[in-house]
């Protein structure tokens, strides 16, 4: 009979496997380092910024300074006009920039069949979302406030905003349709549904989700600009009524714009920080409910 | 005698036939001059190894393959003697339902899945579509285990009691053929039983064409069996002949197991 065990090569095997083992522990434990110390480092940052901010902010976020207009004759300091800007140039920029992306998504995942146009439309997507968005806001001047005639203005704010977010519309969009399963599709085919039907029952609430994941996204990104505005929203500080928001020529600057002047061109930092911490409130409530609406819709 | 006598009957009430039916994916000829008549009330196996082009001529009946790219077909395949190339893809696709081989209920309730159908053909009235959900159940044999969760999602049903579901929706539309392709190979044992007593009592009312990799389901329960190989369709004959008798070689060494 053949000895299978193997008694008298296993013993160098098992010391061979010793050796290894004990390179392998200090190996893991020096990667188990470099990343406790790369997520500590990450953690401290993050938290360290926010805690300046509201630190720094808090103290000057009054109800004052949320519900006025700044006047330079009271020498009032107040951002009503800013909070309300943003809020609008999100509506008007999301009215937009929704349907024409998801419909562009919706159009390149399940009508298109010619696969040369849909890279080109994927390329042009792509490379859309890697321009530096102050060259988004020197566009918006030169056709929305220009050629179109809108003057700098919350409406060519807005809608130079809503090319800029198109290309994140698109690719979440496009992505979450990749998600849903072809046999949803063929299912709904076999029982004699046209294809408009099928997207609209069966695909487009299975993406939900991830629709609703490019929302929040594309919200993020729209307060948080401001380069692209400088040129096309202006800087006005007046309150504007939903009407006149949507109408040429009515300027506006939001949260951010006015970060900005009131940092660099009025040296007014407590200001500045008080609008920081309602910037990142704002960012946080719209992150959570979007994904409590995620959740919901998903079920 | 029998079996010729039963033939006769079989053509000249055929629902579904197929003349010079030949399709290619781009260069490949994927199924060669498929002439076949599919006899009514029956059920008929098409079975082969993979890649035979069994599932492919399955979805030409219904017309999924449109929506493949590349596919050219020719020759004609009618339904009760219209040619489905005139036919509306979505009334044909209505005409001929289809159960596919993992169970795909729509991610809403069982009540939806089963009205998923009807609504499309514009019945929309509650107490028609209430209807029309219980009876689709009550044929697929499963009414019983979901009469009272109607109104909760279907995916949360077990594979066996989906793939009913999946019979029933396809049922609600009241199709003339049904197709399925491979429907119970993802299956254990028991659901597969219960899905062929299903089929054997849906006969009476329904045509139903099966794709099966399973030869011992085929002469359980098919009445007619077609034997594909590369494209071609070999051999075609009531399943006692085929499994006892068959006429060509290649049958018998595929059934025998000699290759597969």
């Amino acid at each position: 009979m053949m000895d299978i065990s193997g008694t008298n090569t296993s013993d160098a095997i098992l010391t061979a496997k010793a050796g290894i083992s004990a390179k392998r522990k200090a190996k893991i434990g020096a990667l188990k380092g470099l990343m406790y110390f790369a997520a500590a480092l990450t953690t401290v940052l993050l938290v360290g910024i926010i805690g300046y901010i509201f630190f720094r902010g808090v103290p000057h976020v009054t109800w004052n300074l949320l519900s006025t207009t700044p006047s330079l004759l009271t020498d009032n300091i107040g951002i009503l006009p800013n909070i309300l800007n943003t809020l609008y140039i999100i509506i008007i920029a999301l009215v937009f920039a929704l349907p024409i992306g998801v419909g562009t998504a919706v159009y390149l995942n399940e009508y298109a069949t010619n696969k040369k146009l849909v890279r080109v439309i994927e390329l042009a997507t792509e490379t859309l979302s890697g321009i530096p968005s102050i060259i988004y806001g020197l566009a918006g001047m030169l056709i929305f406030v220009q050629a179109m005639n809108m003057g700098t203005s919350i409406l060519a704010g807005a809608l130079t905003l809503a090319v800029m977010t198109l290309p994140i519309i698109i690719r979440t969009t496009q992505e979450a349709l990749k998600t849903v399963p072809d046999s949803y599709r063929e299912g709904a085919l076999a029982l004699g549904a046209g294809r408009w039907h099928m997207v609209r029952t069966v695909v487009l609430p299975s993406a939900m989700d991830g629709i609703v994941t490019g929302i929040i996204l594309s919200i993020g990104r729209i307060v948080g600009e401001s380069a692209a505005l400088l040129y096309t929203a202006g800087m006005a500080n007046e309150i504007l009524t939903p009407l006149k928001s949507i109408t040429p020529g009515n300027a506006g600057a939001t949260l951010t714009v006015s970060l900005y002047m009131y940092a660099k061109e009025r040296g007014q930092f407590d200001v500045a920080f008080a609008i920081a911490v309602i910037l990142l409130i704002i960012t946080f409530v719209i992150n959570i409910s979007a994904k409590l609406l995620g959740k919901k819709l998903k079920k | 005698m029998i079996f010729t006598e039963k033939r006769q009957g079989d053509f000249m009430s055929s629902v579904i036939e197929t003349k010079d039916l030949n399709l290619w994916y781009g260069k490949h000829h994927a199924l060669m001059d498929i002439n076949m008549a599919v006899p009514k009330n029956q059920i008929t196996a098409l079975i082969g190894p993979s890649g035979c082009g069994k599932s492919t001529f399955l979805r030409t009946l219904n017309r999924m393959n449109d929506q493949i790219e590349g596919v050219r077909i020719e020759g004609e395949i009618s339904l009760r003697g219209e040619n489905i190339k005139n036919l509306d893809a979505n009334v044909l696709r209505s005409r001929v339902g289809m159960v596919f081989q993992k169970a795909n209920p729509f991610p809403m309730s069982i009540y939806d899945n089963i009205a998923y159908g009807p609504r499309i053909l514009g019945v929309h009235k509650k107490k028609e579509l209430d209807e029309i959900v219980e009876t689709s159940l009550k044929q697929a044999a499963i009414w019983d285990e979901c009469k009272d969760r109607l109104k909760t999602s279907a995916l949360g049903m077990s594979g066996g009691q989906q793939q009913r579901l999946c019979i029933a929706r396809a049922l609600a539309v009241k199709p003339e053929v049904l197709l399925l392709d491979e429907s119970t190979s993802a299956l254990d044992p028991v659901s597969t039983s219960k899905i062929e007593d299903l089929l054997l009592e849906l006969k009476k009312k329904y045509t139903i064409i099966m794709v099966t990799h399973n030869m011992q389901q085929a002469a359980r329960i098919a009445d007619r069996t077609a034997f594909f190989l590369l494209g071609e369709l070999i051999e075609y004959d009531n399943t006692e002949k085929i499994f006892s008798h068959p006429a060509d070689k290649r049958t018998e060494d595929y059934i025998t197991g000699r290759f597969g």
